[in-house]
C-alpha cells in the first residue's frame, strides 16, 4: 500500500462515521418523510401519489396561522435572546477576567444540564397562580390577590429565551473574543460616543456572530416542543405540537410529514431572508463559529 | 413521556427493527411490555420474575396514541404485549395491521367479568378472530371540590359562568364526547353516519370555543391536573376517575362526579403485537396479573378496576371509599362504554380539537 | 532645550498605580508644538500606560495632563483632541478605507458634504489618492500604516500618539516607514508622540527622546545627547551598543578616573558633569564599539594617546555584517571586547587569531556609580 493509499484510507475512515450519521439519521429519514408527504390517503391502507397534503395545508387557515404564529414568536424570542445575550456576551468576552468568565459560562450552561421537562416544571412551580412568585408578591404586599403568570404567550417567550440563551451567547462570545480591544478604543479615540462605537464598530464587527447565534436560536425555538406546550395557555398552539398531533394522535403520518417539511422550508426561508438582509453568508457565520 | 424520551424510544425501536433481524433468536426469554405508566409496578414484575425465573420483563410506558404509533412504525414489532384501550384496536388493526389474534384457550377466561369480556370481544373481533381481552377498566368523568362547587353535576357545568376561570379540561376526544352527551346527542350512535357525526362535532366545537373563556387551562396529564386541583386554582375539571380517587385520599372534599349523562368508561386490554416474539410469556403475564393478590397490587398502583369478577372488591380500601363516594349503582348502570372508533373519526375529531385550540377566546 | 510659550502636551507629576504596582512613577514632561517626541523603554517600563493615560483610556492616580494648556484628566477619550495610531493599527475591517477615515469626521459632526473632500485631501497628502474604495484587507502593510495615520490626521489633532506602530512590519518596510513617518510629521506639522522599545526608531525620527525605565523617565534629550552624554547607566546601556563592565575606581582626580574592571582591565575614564567618580566607587563602565580603534599589535604603539587606554589581545571571532562588522577580541586578562572594524575583503582584514591592540580615549569611556540598581540594556523592569 502506498503512502497515498494509506492517507486516503485514513481520510475515508475518519469521514465514515460522519457520513453514516448524515446518511442514516438525516438523509434517509428525510427521504422517508418526503415519500410520506407526497402520499395521499384514500382509504384504509390505500394511498395515492400527489400533493393533496400540501393543498390541505394551504386550505386550512388554522395550520398556516399556527405556522406563522410559531415563526413570529420564534423571531421575537430570537430578538429578545439577542438583546439579553449581547451584553452578557460582551461582558464575558471583553470585561470579565478569566475566572469570572468561566463562572459566567457555567451559569449559561446550567439550564442545559437540566432536562427540558424538569426546567419547564420549574417554571410552572414558580409562575403558577399559587406558585412561588405569586405568593411572594402577596407576602410583601405588592399585590392583594393571587396572579396567574403561567399559561400565556409571555411565559412561553420568557421560557424559550431562557432555554436558548447559551446558543446565542457562545457564537457572540467567540466573535467578540476575536475583536481586538484596540478596535473599540480606536472607536472612542476618533471621537465616537459609546452609542456610536456600539452601532458603527462593535455590532458590525460582531455581525457574523449575531447572525449565527440568531440562526441557531431561531431554528431551536421554532423546533422546540416541550416549553411551548407546558408553559403555553389555552390559545398558544405551536407548530411542532401540530406535527406531533398529526403523527401520534391522528395517525396521520402523511400530514405530519408534510407539516414537518413545511416547517423546514419555512425556517429555511426565514434564515435565508435574514442572511440576505444582514448581507452575511452561511459560510461566514454559522460555519465560522 | 417526554418528547425526547419518546423519540429516543422510537428511534431505538426502529433501530432494533432494523438490526435485530427476525432470525436472531431471543435467548433467555424477554417479555417486552408496552403499557400505561402505572400498569407494571415494580413489585408485580419482581413477583412474576420469581415465578418464571427464565423470563425477563422489560417495560415501556406509553399511552394509546403512542402505543399505536410505535407499533405502526415497526409493523407490530419490538414488543410482545401491548395494552391499548378497547376502542383503539379495531380501526388500528384494519388500517395498519399491527396486532395478531389471541388464542383464548391459553387464558383462563372463566375468571373475567362476563359483561366486560364479551364487550371487549365484540369490539375487537375481526374476521371471526378475537384480538383482545380486558385487563382493567375505569371511567372518565368530572371531579369537583364539594366545598366550592357543590352543585357540579354534568359536562355542561364546566362552562357554567359561575366557575369562570376555575375549571379545566383535557383537549382530547373525551371532552368532545362528553359535551356532545351533555347537549343531548348520542355521538356513539352517530359513528355509523359520519355526516351526522360531523354535524354534532360542529355544535360541540362552537360550544367549547364559547366555553374557552371559562377554562383556566387545558391539562395535559395527571400531574398537572392534580396540581391545579390540589392548589385550589381550579374547583372542577374533567378527569380520569383514578386521578380523582388519588386526590380524594389527599383531600376528601375532592370527589369524582359521574356526569348526569353517564361517565365514559374505558377498558384497557391485553393485545398481542403482530410481530411479538414471546407469546407464551405474554399469556403467562396475562394470567399472572389477573390473580386476586396481583390484582390488588395493580389496582393500588393504577387506580383502575380489574376486569376480574368482583374486581371492585379488590380495590384498596381508600380507593373503594372513593369509588363508593362517587358512584351509586345507578351510576354504574349508566356507564357509557367508549364505542369503537371507526376509521376517519380520529381525523374529524382532531380537526375539531385544532379549531378549539386555535380559536381566540379568553 | 527651551519650550515654546504653549506646549501641545504637558504632563505634570503623573503616576499610575495598578494595585500595589506602580506602573508610572511621577513623570513630568512638556512637548513643544510640532515636534516629534519619542518615549523609549523596554517592554513593561510603563510607556504604554503613560500613552493610554494621555489618550484617556486610563485615569492617572496622581498628576495632571494638559493639552494646549488645558487639563484633560476629566475628559473622556472621545472628547480629547488626541488621536492615536494603535500598535496593530486597529483599522475597522468592516469599513472600506473611505469609511475608516470618514468615521471620525462623522463622529465630530462634520457636514456630510464636506466629508468626501476632507477624506480625499488627506489621502492625497499621504500619497494614496486612489485607495478610498478599497477594503482594508486589500492594502499592503505600509499602506495600512499610512491610512491609520490619515484616519487620525483628518481630524486635525493637537497631538498624535503612535504606539509602536512599526512593530508588526518586516525589517525593510520598517526602515522605509521610519523615514516616511518623519516626513509625514514634517508635512502635517503636528506634535507626534511615538512610543517604542526600538532605540533606532527613536533615534532616527525624534526631535527629542525620553528614556523610560521602571515607570520613570531616566533622561530626556536630543538623540545625540542620549547617545553621547547619557546621564545614567541605564541610558548608556539601553541606547546604542556598548561594552559593559563592572569595576571599581582605583584612582580619581577632577579630570579623570582610573578604573579596574572585574576582568582585570584597567582603563582611564573622563569625569562627567553628573556622576563624578571618586576612589573606591563601584562603577559600571561603558565603551561603545565604534570608539574602540583596532590596530595590528606591532604598529599601534603610538596610538596610546594621553588619558586613553590601550590594551592587547587576540581576535576571537569576526562578526561580519557589512558596514557594521565587528571583531570580538579576547584581552590578556581574558575579557571579551567588541570593537567596530571595517572589513574590505582585502588582505589587510583581521582574521581570527590575529594579535591586535585596542585603543580608546578617556572621553569615550563612560563610568557610572552603580548605586545598587543594576539596570542594564537588556534587563527590563517588571512593571505592568
Amino acid at each position: 500500500m502506498s503512502q497515498r493509499d494509506i492517507k486516503r484510507l485514513t481520510l475515508f475512515l475518519l469521514f465514515a462515521p460522519f457520513a453514516l450519521w448524515i446518511l442514516l439519521l438525516i438523509v434517509l429519514p428525510h427521504i422517508g418523510m418526503g415519500y410520506l408527504a407526497l402520499r395521499e390517503k384514500i382509504g384504509p391502507r390505500q394511498y395515492e401519489f400527489g400533493f393533496g397534503n400540501f393543498v390541505e395545508f394551504a386550505m386550512e387557515p388554522i395550520y398556516w396561522n399556527t405556522l406563522l404564529r410559531t415563526g413570529s414568536m420564534s423571531l421575537l424570542v430570537t430578538a429578545l435572546a439577542l438583546i439579553v445575550g449581547f451584553p452578557i456576551a460582551y461582558y464575558i468576552a471583553k470585561i470579565a477576567n478569566y475566572r469570572t468568565r468561566g463562572a459566567m459560562f457555567l451559569l449559561c450552561l446550567i439550564p442545559l444540564w437540566v432536562s427540558d421537562l424538569i426546567r419547564a416544571f420549574g417554571w410552572i412551580l414558580l409562575l403558577r397562580e399559587t406558585g412561588v412568585i405569586s405568593s411572594s408578591l402577596q407576602a410583601i404586599g405588592l399585590i392583594d390577590a393571587p396572579v396567574e403568570l403561567l399559561y400565556n404567550d409571555v411565559t412561553v417567550v420568557i421560557g424559550l429565551v431562557y432555554t436558548v440563551m447559551l446558543f446565542m451567547i457562545v457564537p457572540l462570545v467567540s466573535t467578540l473574543d476575536g475583536m481586538d480591544n484596540s478596535m473599540i478604543e480606536a472607536g472612542y479615540n476618533l471621537g465616537g460616543s459609546g452609542l456610536t462605537v456600539l452601532r458603527r464598530i462593535i455590532i458590525p464587527y460582531a455581525m457574523p456572530g449575531i447572525v449565527s447565534g440568531c440562526i441557531i436560536v431561531f431554528m431551536l425555538t421554532a423546533g422546540s416542543y416541550l416549553t411551548p406546550i407546558l408553559l403555553g395557555g389555552k390559545n398558544s398552539s405551536w407548530f411542532t405540537e401540530m406535527i406531533y398531533e398529526q403523527f401520534i394522535t391522528r395517525y396521520n403520518w402523511e400530514a405530519g410529514a408534510t407539516f414537518g417539511f413545511l416547517l423546514l422550508a419555512f425556517t429555511s426561508l426565514v434564515v435565508w431572508l435574514g442572511l440576505k438582509l444582514s448581507r452575511q453568508t452561511l459560510a461566514g457565520t454559522v460555519a465560522r463559529s | 413521556m417526554t418528547y425526547g424520551k419518546m423519540t429516543a424510544l422510537m428511534a431505538s425501536a426502529a433501530f432494533l427493527g432494523a438490526v435485530a433481524l427476525p432470525g436472531a433468536a431471543v435467548q433467555a426469554e424477554t417479555l417486552r411490555l408496552l403499557t400505561w405508566g402505572s400498569y407494571a409496578p415494580e413489585e408485580v414484575i419482581q413477583k412474576f420474575e420469581e415465578k418464571y425465573p427464565d423470563i425477563d420483563v422489560e417495560v415501556t410506558f406509553s399511552n394509546n396514541e403512542e402505543m399505536i404509533a410505535k407499533l405502526r412504525a415497526t409493523g407490530g414489532a419490538g414488543f410482545d404485549l401491548a395494552q391499548p384501550s378497547h376502542d383503539r384496536i379495531y380501526a388500528a388493526q384494519l388500517e395498519y395491521n399491527i396486532y395478531k389474534p389471541m388464542d383464548l384457550s391459553k387464558i383462563d377466561t372463566s375468571i373475567y367479568e362476563e359483561k366486560l369480556l364479551d364487550g371487549v370481544k365484540a369490539n375487537t373481533t375481526i374476521d371471526g378472530e378475537v384480538y383482545s381481552v380486558p385487563h382493567q377498566w375505569g371511567t372518565s368523568g368530572l371531579m369537583a371540590d364539594k366545598t366550592k362547587a357543590p352543585d357540579f353535576k354534568g359536562w355542561g357545568d364546566l362552562c357554567d359562568p359561575q366557575y369562570k376561570g376555575r375549571t379545566s379540561m383535557r383537549l382530547k376526544r373525551t371532552i368532545l364526547l362528553g359535551t356532545a352527551f351533555a347537549m343531548g346527542e348520542d355521538p356513539f350512535a352517530a359513528y355509523a353516519d359520519l355526516d351526522k357525526y360531523q354535524a354534532i362535532l360542529d355544535k360541540v366545537v362552537d360550544k367549547l370555543i364559547e366555553c374557552k373563556d371559562n377554562v383556566k387551562a387545558y391539562w395535559k396529564g395527571g400531574d398537572d391536573l392534580s396540581a391545579l386541583m390540589l392548589s385550589g386554582e381550579i374547583v372542577a375539571s374533567e378527569t380520569w376517575d383514578s386521578t380523582a380517587f388519588r386526590l380524594y385520599s389527599q383531600n376528601p372534599n375532592i370527589v369524582f362526579v359521574p356526569p348526569a349523562t353517564g361517565a365514559l368508561a374505558w377498558i384497557d386490554t391485553f393485545t398481542l403485537p403482530r410481530k411479538g416474539e414471546a407469546d407464551d410469556a405474554a399469556y403467562k403475564w396475562i394470567n399472572f396479573v389477573m390473580q386476586p393478590e396481583i390484582v390488588e397490587l395493580m389496582s393500588a398502583s393504577s387506580g383502575g378496576t380489574s376486569a376480574r369478577k368482583g374486581g371492585r372488591d379488590l380495590l384498596p380500601a381508600d380507593k373503594k371509599a372513593a369509588v363508593n363516594a362517587a358512584f351509586t349503582d345507578e351510576d354504574i348502570a349508566n356507564l357509557q362504554f367508549f364505542a369503537n372508533i371507526p376509521p376517519g373519526v380520529e381525523d374529524m375529531e382532531g380537526k375539531a380539537l385544532e379549531k378549539i385550540k386555535a380559536a381566540t377566546g379568553g | 532645550m527651551t519650550s515654546g510659550p504653549v506646549s501641545d502636551l504637558e504632563c505634570a507629576n503623573i503616576s499610575k498605580n495598578f494595585g500595589p504596582i506602580r506602573a508610572v512613577d511621577d513623570v513630568s514632561f512638556e512637548i513643544p508644538s510640532g515636534s516629534f517626541f519619542s518615549i523609549l523603554g523596554p517592554s513593561g517600563c510603563g510607556k504604554t500606560t503613560l500613552m493610554r493615560m494621555i489618550a484617556g483610556f486610563e485615569t492617572p492616580s496622581a498628576g495632571d495632563i494638559r493639552i494646549k494648556g488645558k487639563s484633560v484628566v476629566a475628559a473622556p477619550p472621545n472628547k480629547r483632541n488626541v488621536k492615536m495610531v494603535f500598535q496593530h493599527l486597529a483599522l475597522f475591517p468592516m469599513m472600506n478605507v473611505f469609511e475608516n477615515i470618514a468615521y471620525g469626521l462623522r463622529c465630530s459632526g462634520t457636514p456630510k458634504s464636506d466629508i468626501p473632500g476632507k477624506v480625499q485631501n488627506v489621502l492625497d497628502r499621504i500619497a494614496l489618492p486612489d485607495v478610498g474604495q478599497r477594503e482594508i484587507h486589500q492594502l499592503s502593510g505600509g499602506q495600512k500604516q499610512r491610512i491609520a495615520i490619515a484616519r487620525c490626521m483628518v481630524l486635525d489633532p493637537d497631538v498624535l500618539l503612535l504606539d509602536e506602530p512599526l512593530g508588526a512590519l518586516d525589517l525593510k518596510l520598517r526602515e522605509a516607514m521610519k523615514i516616511e513617518l518623519k516626513l509625514l510629521q514634517h508635512q502635517f506639522n503636528t506634535t507626534f508622540v511615538y512610543i517604542t522599545h526600538d532605540q533606532s526608531e527613536a533615534l532616527v525620527m525624534s526631535d527629542r527622546v525620553a528614556v523610560m525605565n521602571n515607570g520613570r523617565f531616566e533622561q530626556i534629550g536630543r538623540p545625540q545627547e542620549l547617545y553621547h552624554a547619557p546621564t545614567s547607566a541605564f541610558v548608556a546601556g539601553f541606547v546604542g551598543d556598548s561594552n559593559r563592565w563592572a569595576g571599581r575606581v582605583v584612582d580619581a582626580d577632577a579630570q579623570s578616573a582610573k578604573i579596574e574592571t572585574a576582568d582585570g582591565l584597567v582603563t582611564e575614564c573622563a569625569q562627567r558633569a553628573v556622576h563624578s567618580l571618586s576612589g573606591g566607587d563601584a562603577v559600571d563602565l561603558f565603551v561603545r564599539p565604534e570608539f574602540i580603534a583596532v590596530g595590528r599589535q606591532d604598529a599601534s604603539r603610538e596610538g596610546a594617546a594621553a588619558g586613553g587606554t590601550t590594551l592587547t589581545g587576540t581576535v576571537d571571532s569576526i562578526l561580519f555584517n557589512g558596514a557594521n562588522s565587528r571583531v570580538l577580541v579576547r584581552s590578556a586578562s581574558n575579557a571579551l571586547i567588541e570593537a567596530d572594524v571595517t572589513l574590505t575583503g582585502g588582505d589587510a582584514d583581521f582574521r581570527e587569531g590575529d594579535s591586535v591592540a585596542l585603543t580608546w580615549s578617556a572621553r569615550n569611556a563612560m563610568g557610572f556609580r552603580s548605586d545598587g540598581s543594576r539596570a542594564g540594556g537588556t534587563a527590563g523592569g517588571n512593571a505592568a
